[in-house]
C-alpha cells in the first residue's frame, strides 16, 4: 500500500471519528431519553419505523464505524501482532464490509 | 564516606547487570558515576561520551529505568535509595555494555530527508528571515535537537514499529518543512508520510516528556500531518 493511501486512510479515520464523536453523544442522550419509565421493543420501533431522520442518522452512525474501526484495528493487528502485510488489509476490507451490511441490516430492520 | 550502589548492565543484546560501589560526591552527575567505575573499578566497561556539558549528545543511557542524557543528570535527582541501575538506550541494537549502535537511528533522519535542500548558490546574498516569523519561530522550538536519542528510545512506537522514523527523525524533517530557503518540502513530506512516517505517531507523548531540550517533537510531528494532509487533499502527494 502505497504511502498516499495510508495518509488517505489516516484522513479517514480522523474524519470518521469527529462524525462519531456526534453520533455517540446523540446515540447517548437518546438511550438516556429512551429508558424512562421503562424500554420495550415497541417504543424502540414507534420511534424508529418510517422514520427517515432516524434511517438518515443510523446510516451515517453505521458507515462512519465501518471506517474507523477497521483502519485503527489495522494499526493495533501491525503493532501488536506483527500482522502487515496485504493480508492483512484484505482481511480488513472484508471485516469493514461485514460491518458496514450487517449494521446496515439493523437499521433497515428497525425502519421497515 | 557515603556509596552508591550501582548496577551496570554489562554484555550485548545478552548479559546482565553487575554491582558497583562508587563514592558519593557533591554534584555528582550519572556520568560522573559510570567513568568513576570504568577509571576505578573496571577498565573493560564500555560506554560512549565527549563534550560531558550537554551539547554533543553522546553519553544517553537508561538510568533507573528512564532515557536520559547523563552528563547532566544528577545523581541526587534520580538515585532512589542511594541505588543507580543503569543500562544501554532501548530501541537501539547494544554494541557492548552502554554503547548501543545508533546507525538505524541516524539512517533514519537521511531517509526522512533530513538534509537542506537549498536553491542559492554561494555568490548569491544570504536569504534575510525575519526571526519573528511564524515559520522561524517553529523552527527555533526544534531545532536545538543534539541527536542523543533519548527520545527514540523512549518511544513506544519505535518498540512496535521497527520501520517507525522516530521522534528525532521526524522533528529534523519539521524544521526543514518550515524552512522557507528549503526547495524539497513536497519530497520530505512524501518520505515522512504513511505507516512508517508521521502517521505511526500514536501521541503519547513520551518523547516529549523525556527530551532533556525541552522539544516537543510531538508537535512537530503533528505538524507533519497537518501539513501532508494538506498536500494530500491538494492532490500533490
Amino acid at each position: 500500500m502505497s504511502a498516499r493511501t495510508q495518509v488517505f486512510l489516516w484522513i479517514g479515520q480522523r474524519a470518521s471519528a469527529a462524525v462519531l464523536a456526534l453520533c455517540v453523544l446523540v446515540h447517548l442522550c437518546t438511550i438516556v431519553y429512551a429508558v424512562r419509565g421503562g424500554l420495550s421493543a415497541a417504543e424502540i420501533l414507534a420511534r424508529t419505523q418510517g422514520n427517515v431522520a432516524w434511517l438518515a442518522f443510523y446510516t451515517v452512525f453505521v458507515f462512519a464505524v465501518a471506517v474507523h474501526v477497521p483502519i485503527g484495528l489495522r494499526a493495533i493487528l501491525s503493532e501488536w501482532v506483527g500482522w502487515r502485510d496485504g493480508s492483512r488489509d484484505l482481511a480488513l476490507w472484508v471485516f469493514g464490509a461485514v460491518l458496514a451490511v450487517m449494521g446496515i441490516r439493523a437499521v433497515f430492520g428497525v425502519f421497515g | 564516606m557515603t556509596t552508591l550502589k550501582v548496577r551496570i548492565w554489562r554484555g550485548t543484546e545478552s548479559g546482565d547487570f553487575q554491582d558497583f560501589e562508587v563514592p558519593r560526591e557533591e554534584s555528582q552527575t550519572v556520568l560522573d558515576v559510570v567513568t568513576y567505575v570504568q577509571r576505578h573499578l573496571d577498565p573493560s566497561l564500555a560506554y560512549r561520551f565527549a563534550c560531558r556539558v550537554g551539547m554533543c549528545g553522546s553519553c544517553a543511557m537508561t538510568v533507573n529505568g528512564q532515557s536520559r542524557w547523563t552528563c547532566r543528570t544528577h545523581v541526587s535527582k534520580v538515585a532512589e535509595d542511594g541505588r543507580l541501575e543503569i543500562a544501554p538506550l532501548h530501541n537501539l541494537p547494544v554494541i557492548r555494555d552502554l554503547v548501543t549502535d545508533m546507525s538505524e537511528f541516524f539512517d533514519k533522519w537521511a531517509k526522512a530527508h533530513g538534509q537542506f535542500t537549498g536553491t542559492r548558490t554561494r555568490y548569491e546574498d544570504f536569504e534575510s528571515i525575519s526571526p519573528a516569523s511564524a515559520e522561524r519561530q517553529q523552527v527555533d522550538a526544534a531545532i536545538e535537537c543534539i541527536g542523543c536519542g533519548v527520545c527514540y528510545s523512549a518511544c513506544d512506537v519505535v518498540s512496535w514499529n521497527p520501520d517507525y522514523a522516530g521522534p528525532a527523525a521526524l522533528n529534523r524533517a519539521w524544521t526543514l518543512v518550515n524552512d522557507v530557503r528549503d526547495a524539497a518540502t513536497l519530497e520530505r513530506l512524501r518520505a515522512v508520510a504513511g505507516d512508517a512516517g508521521a502517521h505511526a505517531c500514536h501521541t503519547h507523548m513520551s518523547c516529549t516528556d523525556r527530551c532533556p531540550k525541552q522539544i516537543s517533537p510531538t508537535a512537530g510531528i503533528a505538524g507533519l500531518k497537518r501539513a501532508i494532509a494538506k498536500a494530500a487533499l491538494k492532490g500533490e502527494l
